[in-house]
């Protein structure tokens, strides 16, 4: 089993300002190092995550792979981009953080061209108002406030998943059994082009959280 | 981080700004240079994702001619870890880069780019 990356660097203050890595970014970790083996075999060079907050995942993702991969990493909060950055030094590994909102101004050249990209979304249930706000504010409150269903923003962004992946990329997306996987899913077929599977779920507390992926 | 890897990968995303809008132009830009371990297999391949021009451009910008007009057939060992150091170790740590076509300015501070748009330049 990896180690989870030494996060020791960061403080209750960070978490003021920044989401605290929690089950639902464990179990990608986990579902990522389930499927290590498979990730290595398609050789990456390029790895997107979406909302990196921590950085934790991103790091992780540099422990599996190595350094024959440009870690990408983009956030809309520019505290999360600078503990993006923090994590990936204190775990020796470099990550490329943007700031801005999910893909931003990398769509033009990234077309067909990601091989592994995450996003574990602000998914928690709340009105459209408070995404659209949270979104604004670039706080910690825009790491879960998901809007009606929680998925405002996933939605936005299931839209451009399917250009920006190479031929063997995959998308691992996190979401909530509240979110309503199954439709989730028929949504991703039908109208991203996007066939997913369940790669792992887990119980934690009064969340069910599930990791799907779209290979 | 702004390296010129990630430089390579940016383009203006303005609302309307859809052609012309790469490769963004470094102004005021402070540079650092930190060692990364050199890996011969990533650099090529990651040569076919290059956009050859914009690269030796944004590095001429940044004081550095190493890398030939074209890029070349043959990949030989020397040309490679020229490559990788410009690639990979020269950090952009201020300024800004603009858009060739609308002209907005994303700056760079503290090494992150702020590629974020005010409300009404979103696409």
């Amino acid at each position: 089993m990896l180690p989870t990356p030494d996060l020791s660097h960061l403080s209750s203050k960070d978490y003021e300002l920044i989401y605290e890595p929690a089950e639902d970014t464990f179990l990608l970790l986990d579902a990522l190092e389930k499927d290590a083996e498979a990730l290595r075999a398609t050789k990456p060079t390029v790895c997107l995550e979406i909302g990196s907050g921590s950085g934790c995942v991103t790091t992780f993702l540099n422990q599996i792979l190595g350094s024959s991969v440009i870690y990408l990493a983009t956030d809309v909060n520019l505290h999360a981009c600078r503990c993006t950055c923090a994590t990936a030094s204190r775990n020796k590994t470099i990550v490329d953080c943007i700031h801005g909102s999910l893909a931003c101004g990398l769509h033009h050249r990234l077309k067909d061209a990601v091989d592994i990209m995450t996003f574990n979304p602000p998914y928690v249930p709340t009105t459209s108002e408070e995404v659209l706000m949270a979104q604004e504010k670039r706080d910690i409150q825009g790491a879960w406030a998901g809007g009606v269903d929680g998925m405002d923003v996933t939605n936005h962004f299931l839209s451009v998943v399917k250009e920006l992946l190479s031929p063997q990329g995959r998308f691992y997306l996190v979401a909530l059994k509240a979110n309503d996987i199954k439709a989730i899913r028929q949504k991703m077929l039908i109208e991203n082009g996007l066939k997913s599977n369940i790669v792992l779920e887990r119980k934690a507390g009064r969340e069910h959280l599930f990791i799907l992926s779209t290979r | 981080m702004v390296r010129l890897i990630t430089h390579n990968l940016l383009a203006c995303h303005a609302r309307g700004c859809t052609s012309n809008n790469f490769p963004l132009r470094f102004s005021d830009a402070q540079i650092e240079t930190r060692k990364a371990d050199f890996n011969a297999d990533f650099i090529r391949a990651f040569m076919p994702k290059l956009e050859w021009s914009a690269l030796v451009d944004a590095a001429k910008q940044l004081g550095d001619t190493s890398l030939p007009l074209e890029a070349p057939d043959m990949l030989d060992e020397e040309f490679l870890k020229n490559l990788h150091r410009v690639l990979l170790e020269i950090h952009i740590e201020e300024g800004s880069m603009t858009c060739p076509n609308c002209n907005h300015r994303y700056p760079i501070s503290n090494g992150i780019p702020n590629m974020l748009l005010a409300e009404d330049e979103i696409a």
